[in-house]
């Protein structure tokens, strides 16, 4: 697996994606799959993509079988992972997000996603497209020889590769903060801090915890 | 139209609304831990932005830290590197930090009610998918990522949009045997691992009503794997006693205002939900995972499934579970036999789940061959134990009487599973790999992993015999 995403830029734009498809022929895929726990030890992004499905890609003694479909060598290359449904359940580990980025995966499809897991997509810049589950089959099966290629079509919410364009929903703020690439802290502190200010002046003294004298 | 406690609590903290449905909440209390954090400090430092309400923000090692002797240095360089870290960042911030040799570090969603700095009606964020857990206060509790964690350190205000409403009532006195484990296990065998998704969950009902807050904690922590992205209970006198002189909740006049507020976190009559379930846990047995994921679950006098007996999953994931589990399908539940056990995380290792376990543990041997250890939610609840005297109950029965941490649960620390090691556990996740490479999770109640570590099999703790609480001879020592 490659990288092509740089982390010193803010999150980039999201633009039209053109992309190798690569099915993952699972549901039900937890966070601690996409990426297990001992590796949350780390304290960078970057190199992330080595510990992406780790127990899926490698063996006891910790060596790359080569069988896992994203290191296949005609899934080399892929950009949209299409799984199955409840995609990114359990913990709420970032780490997922980035380690799919790292690796170079900028959308997965699927029928459904864990809650935590959409929203820390939608903060870095990874494109979660919600279908049918029959629609997620066919493009999953479509995708299993390594010659599917995708378009992904952001500002028109629509998915195609090689038939009919299919539409998708999405989240009319998440598709705007992938389009402009916006940092949502500078958003929230320039616009709403007037907000913020009113409650913390109305908020009653006990919400501060104050330690008991012992 | 009556409102819900959910939405009552929400809409004290909205500030803003946008036309896309986002909603912008005030968080007032943020627990941070090792593990989600650092680059959340480090994203702030870069801006040159501060942690705005130090004063609402605390931070607790739980996920990687050693669950043995706290004076040995930290072993795992990687695990030192992140608690030193956490350190650093919470010096730096101004962020109070129970750290590895506070008399006070303990689990995050074990500390936070036990010290009453969660309280009812006010709002909770932990970089934690099981913050749910403080919902049994009558908090709404939010489980956050890194950047969402980033967000509230800077702003001290989350970005959310607002979730669906579930009710879930459980009704009937719950059976000798069975515990709130129990019950919420099986509610999520019922409802699949994606039953809650998108969805706030009220639980109410008698049996709810009859917990205590600990049980509640357990039933709040553990819908999080049917999807849930939080859990609620209406507050009531036992969760208002339990904060009462605790080390940071309110006092004096303090506390009187709160309680004129929280007095008012009732869900009306006619309050709408976009879903209802209710469940009769009357005749529920004690429920036992087989499986990779909570929803494969079974009552503990039944079989494995074999491989297209359960319906869930569009393809075969029973197949593939029963493969990871060293399972046939068609076998006993009790006839599976056990090398480990473990008590504790944030779903069972507060008090009552240790006296729990101790109802069954006294007086019995762990069985040859298996190695059970005891690791509680916090240091202030094994002092409590110890003071009580059940880490002698554990310790002559030969469990081992460990320090608190994530531990086991999540295998950061060294207390893994080895390969092919299957462990009854009282923990809430029992994915693949999630104790160790190739280790095997079963998941079940204090009561049952007790029984199970007796037995050297699962096991049935109405069988193997359960005491009175009574019966335990617990007398305070000073």
């Amino acid at each position: 697996m490659s990288s092509n995403w740089g982390w010193f830029a803010v999150p980039r734009p999201f633009t039209l994606l053109e992309g190798k498809a690569a099915p993952l022929d699972s549901d039900d895929v937890d966070t601690d799959q996409i990426i297990p726990a001992q590796f949350l030890k780390v304290t960078e992004k970057a190199g992330l993509r080595r510990y992406l499905f780790y127990r899926w890609r490698y063996d006891e003694s910790g060596t790359l079988t080569g069988k896992f479909v994203l290191d296949r060598q005609e899934f080399a290359g892929s950009k949209v992972l299409v799984a199955g449904r409840n995609f990114g359940i359990g913990s709420s580990r970032e780490n997922a997000v980035w380690a799919l980025l790292d690796a170079g995966i900028c959308c997965v499809v699927a029928s459904s996603f864990g809650d935590i897991f959409y929203s820390n997509a939608s903060k870095n810049g990874l494109l979660c497209v919600k279908l049918l589950a029959d629609a997620v089959t066919s493009l999953r099966h479509r995708a299993k020889g390594g010659e599917l290629s995708l378009t992904v079509d952001l500002a028109s919410q629509t998915i195609s590769g090689g038939g009919d364009a299919v539409h998708f929903d999405i989240e009319r703020h998440i598709k705007e903060r992938l389009l402009s690439g916006a940092d949502d802290i500078g958003l929230t502190m320039g616009t709403y801090e007037g907000e913020i200010k009113r409650y913390e002046l109305g908020a009653p003294r006990y919400l501060v915890p104050r330690r008991r004298a012992s | 139209m009556g409102e819900s406690v959910f939405t009552k609590i929400w809409n004290r903290h909205l500030l803003a609304e946008r036309p896309d449905g986002q909603s912008l909440i005030y968080i007032d209390r943020h627990i941070t831990h090792e593990v989600t954090s650092p680059l959340a400090f480090e994203s702030l430092r870069a801006a040159g932005r501060r942690v705005r309400r130090a004063d609402l923000t605390f931070a607790t090692m739980d996920h990687n830290v050693p669950t043995g002797d706290r004076s040995a240095p930290v072993a795992d360089p990687m695990s030192a590197k992140q608690m030193d870290t956490l350190s650093a960042n919470a010096r730096q911030f101004g962020i109070l930090c129970f750290d590895y040799a506070s008399e006070l570090q303990g689990i995050s969603h074990v500390i936070g009610p036990e010290l009453g700095l969660t309280l009812p009606g006010i709002t909770v964020a932990c970089g934690d998918s099981h913050t749910s857990t403080h919902g049994a206060l009558g908090a709404l509790a939010l489980g956050i990522g890194t950047s969402e964690g980033e967000h509230v350190f800077a702003t001290q205000t989350l970005w959310i949009r607002r979730p669906k409403e579930m009710r879930i009532a459980l009704d009937g006195a719950l059976p000798n045997g069975a515990s709130a484990k129990d019950a919420v296990m099986r509610v999520i065998r019922s409802i699949g691992t994606g039953g809650a998704i998108g969805h706030a969950v009220e639980f109410g009902g008698s049996t709810v009503e009859a917990m205590t807050v600990e049980e509640r904690m357990t039933i709040a922590n553990m819908i999080i794997e049917g999807g849930a992205r939080t859990a609620i209970v209406e507050p009531d006198e036992k969760v208002f006693e339990s904060l009462k002189g605790t080390e940071f909740g309110p006092a004096g006049e303090d506390w009187d205002d709160a309680m004129d507020y929280w007095r008012t976190l009732k869900s009306d009559d006619g309050a709408a939900y976009d879903a209802s379930l209710s469940f009769d846990v009357g005749g529920l047995e004690p429920q036992v995972s087989w499986g990779t994921n909570p929803a494969m679950t079974v009552g503990v006098s039944e079989s494995v499934p074999r491989p297209g007996e359960v319906g869930q999953g569009e393809r075969d994931s029973t197949e593939r579970a029963l493969k990871y589990m060293g399972l046939d399908g068609g076998e006993a539940v009790t006839s599976i036999p056990i090398q480990r056990v473990f008590i504790g995380s944030c779903t069972n290792a507060r008090l009552s789940d240790l006296v729990d376990a101790a109802r069954v543990a006294k007086g019995r041997s762990v069985a040859k061959g298996v190695r059970a250890m005891v690791v509680p939610g916090s240091q202030m609840v094994k002092r409590e134990a110890e003071r009580l005297g059940l880490d002698r109950i554990f310790l002559e029965a030969g469990f081992e009487w460990r320090n608190s941490g994530c531990s086991l649960c999540i295998g950061m620390n060294e207390d893994k599973l080895d390969y092919g090691e299957r462990c009854a556990a009282t923990s809430n996740r029992n994915f693949e790999n999630r104790m160790g490479p190739g280790g095997r999770t079963h998941l079940m109640s204090p009561l049952t992993a007790a029984a199970s570590a007796v037995a050297g099999t699962i096991a049935d703790p109405r069988q193997v015999g359960i005491l009175d609480v009574e019966q335990l001879g617990m007398v305070r020592r000073a």
